[in-house]
């Protein structure tokens, strides 16, 4: 797990980080550069989209006054160009559809949709080491099969879709938990309570929406360990079954999971979206949607670019986790 | 181990029967997981039970095939018929998935969003195919920095998330059909062109190619003789797996309100356009939309999981999906 001396290899970790930086660099710029080209081949005009419904009354010459002012006119590359350096300073325009800067955007919404993340995150490596490991006990047997079909199915069963059933059966039908939102219909005041029992939903949802990836890992990972030497000792050495499990099997199978969470971003991304969505979750996945259908190009592409960062993060520091897992991997990637 | 991952692929994340938890057909640190030594508990899958299930499999895709091709043009039924007096019927004989909020047959109407949904899904995971073939063979054909930079390219267009690029492609183009097909199609040619890639170069090394090649046929024709119908049937596995989440990504882009127009329903739009009545308790005609996504997804997975085994006898899958 550790260097000889038994610390972190910070040096070589460090080394990794910054060379990886520096290939995320061009990615992010190719990235912000096809965003701008998207727009330019669509039909999207963002003098249309900025002048809204006065802009079928205003006169020509207003028009093209408000195309210079907001540099509309100007070639592609210029276009983008300004878009970077004013990115760079922190300024990212300012969105239409939430009618505050950008930047303001996330900075409000981040949050909220981090601490979402996260609560999903954590039911989902929760409920996936449990199942995997009542799973790989017996592979093949009942509840092995029931498990991992059900596990199957969930896969293919879309986030929104799974949304919809438990706003139903817990919100509608039972009428025990809120159905969307971060506060109580008429409260302005976000408080911990209404925000954990706000939180519920969505974090179950996005949680079991994941739950296969990290169940059939954990799955995999015990049932291999199960056949390795360890357990084999520890087994000899007449320990209990609730210890060669958990103390042997567990430990060493879910370490391919662990270090590959990182990897999952993209498909939380993906689930954040529709969940968000569902539940009117004020994160900036949600945001992204609403960007999307007003076409507030500014806000959509700002969290594009975000997204693309969190995935290159995401994939680092599974890189960097998996290199300190095994040693023979290293950080030379 | 620099590979980026790609985005949620339903299709073709699965367990191998020997190995790991698998991508099954792309890069990405998910195949340097150590397989460990093979372990094979008493009865891990039978082989009745696995062609028990790639019969049911094939039972279901049949089934769908032929309802969403014959009740159309046969059944003289308008799934727009609207009949006030039976608005929100639960399941029942007569309509056995219920009515909607204008009480509209949901069967017939789930027939037709069904048929909608799957030929998008065809028709952005035939494009998808046929650029990703193209782009892989040519890449994996001509090596060299040609390769380096297309699969540059790939690395960075999977670093987006595959719906959210999709939802800003759909978001610039809106509304219609096509900007749908090609937002799904741009973002899953990139797991196909890998595969080819792959499968192209392993294929360069082969003697017959070495043959073509001292026999002085041309490099077009060693691409076009040797290597495109060698990748043939790789491709072919990654289009099936395609579809079902080719129409996962257009429902949720309709469910979004970002996908197919009103008039064009789809599944995704018919659960959206449920929502008032879920939140009025009527579950119905959210339940089954979203089931007529689940099932198929699981039923071509059986199927391609059985041509997988075909293709690539040694590495048997348990349930390919």
């Amino acid at each position: 797990m550790t260097s000889p001396a038994g610390r972190l290899p910070w040096g070589p970790m460090a080394r990794m980080a910054g060379r990886r930086t520096l290939f995320a660099a061009p990615v992010l710029l190719v990235v912000t550069f096809g965003v701008f080209a998207i727009a330019a081949l669509s039909p999207f005009d963002p003098v249309k989209a900025y002048a809204g419904t006065a802009g079928l009354t205003a006169s020509q010459a207003d028009l093209d006054q408000l195309r210079a002012n907001l540099g509309a006119d100007q070639p592609l590359v210029a276009r983008w160009w300004d878009w970077l350096t004013s990115a760079l300073t922190g300024d990212l325009g300012t969105s239409a559809v939430m009618r505050q800067p950008v930047a303001d955007v996330i900075g409000e919404r981040l949050g909220w949709s981090a601490l979402l993340a996260a609560s999903a995150f954590a039911v989902a490596v929760l409920l996936g080491t449990a199942l995997g490991v009542l799973a790989a006990r017996r592979q093949g047997g009942l509840l092995d099969r029931a498990v991992s079909s059900l596990a199957y199915t969930l896969e293919a069963a879309p986030a929104f879709w799974l949304g919809l059933l438990a706003i139903w059966f817990f919100s509608v039908h039972l009428g025990v938990l809120p159905s969307g939102g971060l506060t109580d219909a008429g409260s302005d005041v976000v408080t911990p309570g209404q925000v954990a029992s706000h939180l519920v939903l969505p974090a179950l949802v996005l949680g079991v929406s994941q739950l296969p990836w990290f169940f059939l890992y954990v799955r995999q990972g015990v049932a291999d360990a199960l056949a390795e030497d360890p357990v084999r000792g520890a087994r000899a050495r007449g320990l209990a079954e609730r210890g060669v499990l958990v103390g042997h099997a567990l430990r060493s199978g879910m370490l391919p999971m662990l270090t590959l969470v990182g990897s999952r971003v993209p498909e939380l991304i993906t689930g954040a979206l529709l969940v968000e969505t569902v539940f009117s979750w004020p994160g900036i996945a949600a945001a992204t949607v609403q960007a999307a259908t007003s076409v507030d190009f500014p806000l959509l592409a700002a969290l594009t670019v975000l997204a693309t960062a969190a995935v290159l993060a995401g994939n680092l520091l599974s890189d960097l986790l998996y290199g300190l897992a095994d040693p023979r991997v290293g950080f030379d990637g | 181990m620099a590979e980026p991952v790609t985005g949620r692929v339903p299709g073709t994340t699965g367990t191998t029967a020997e190995g790991g938890p698998v991508k099954a057909a792309e890069g990405g640190p998910v195949e340097t997981v150590e397989a460990g030594p093979v372990w094979k508990p008493a009865g891990t899958v039978r082989s009745s039970t696995r062609t028990l299930r790639v019969r049911v499999s094939a039972a279901i895709v049949l089934l769908i095939a032929l309802a969403v091709l014959l009740v159309p043009p046969l059944a003289q039924l308008d799934q727009q018929a609207v009949d006030l007096s039976a608005k929100l019927l639960p399941p029942s004989w007569a309509h056995p998935f219920g009515t909607d909020d204008v009480g509209r047959d949901l069967l017939l109407r789930c027939v037709y969003g069904l048929r909608v949904s799957l030929l998008v899904g065809l028709v952005a995971a035939l494009v998808a195919t046929v650029l990703g073939t193209a782009v892989g063979a040519a890449a994996g054909a001509l090596g060299g920095w040609t390769d380096r930079l297309v699969m540059r390219a790939v690395d960075t267009l999977s670093s987006i998330p595959h719906l959210l690029l999709g939802i800003f492609i759909v978001a610039m183009f809106r509304p219609g059909v096509w900007p749908v097909v090609v937002s799904v199609a741009v973002t899953h040619w990139l797991s196909t062109a890998r595969i080819v890639r792959a499968e192209v170069l392993s294929l360069r090394g082969r003697p017959y190619v070495d043959a073509a090649i001292s026999g002085g046929a041309s490099r077009w024709r060693v691409a076009v003789r040797h290597l495109v119908p060698g990748v043939l049937p790789q491709a072919g596995l990654a289009a099936v797996l395609m579809v079902p989440h080719a129409m996962w990504h257009e429902s949720a882009l309709s469910f979004l309100g970002l996908g197919l127009p009103a008039h064009q329903a789809s599944l995704g739009n018919l659960v959206q356009s449920a929502r008032g009545s879920l939140l009025a308790g009527d579950w119905w005609p959210t339940l089954f939309p979203g089931l007529l996504l689940i099932i198929p997804t699981l039923a071509i997975a059986g199927l391609a999981g059985a041509w997988r085994d075909r293709l690539n006898p040694r590495r048997r899958s348990e349930l390919s999906l």
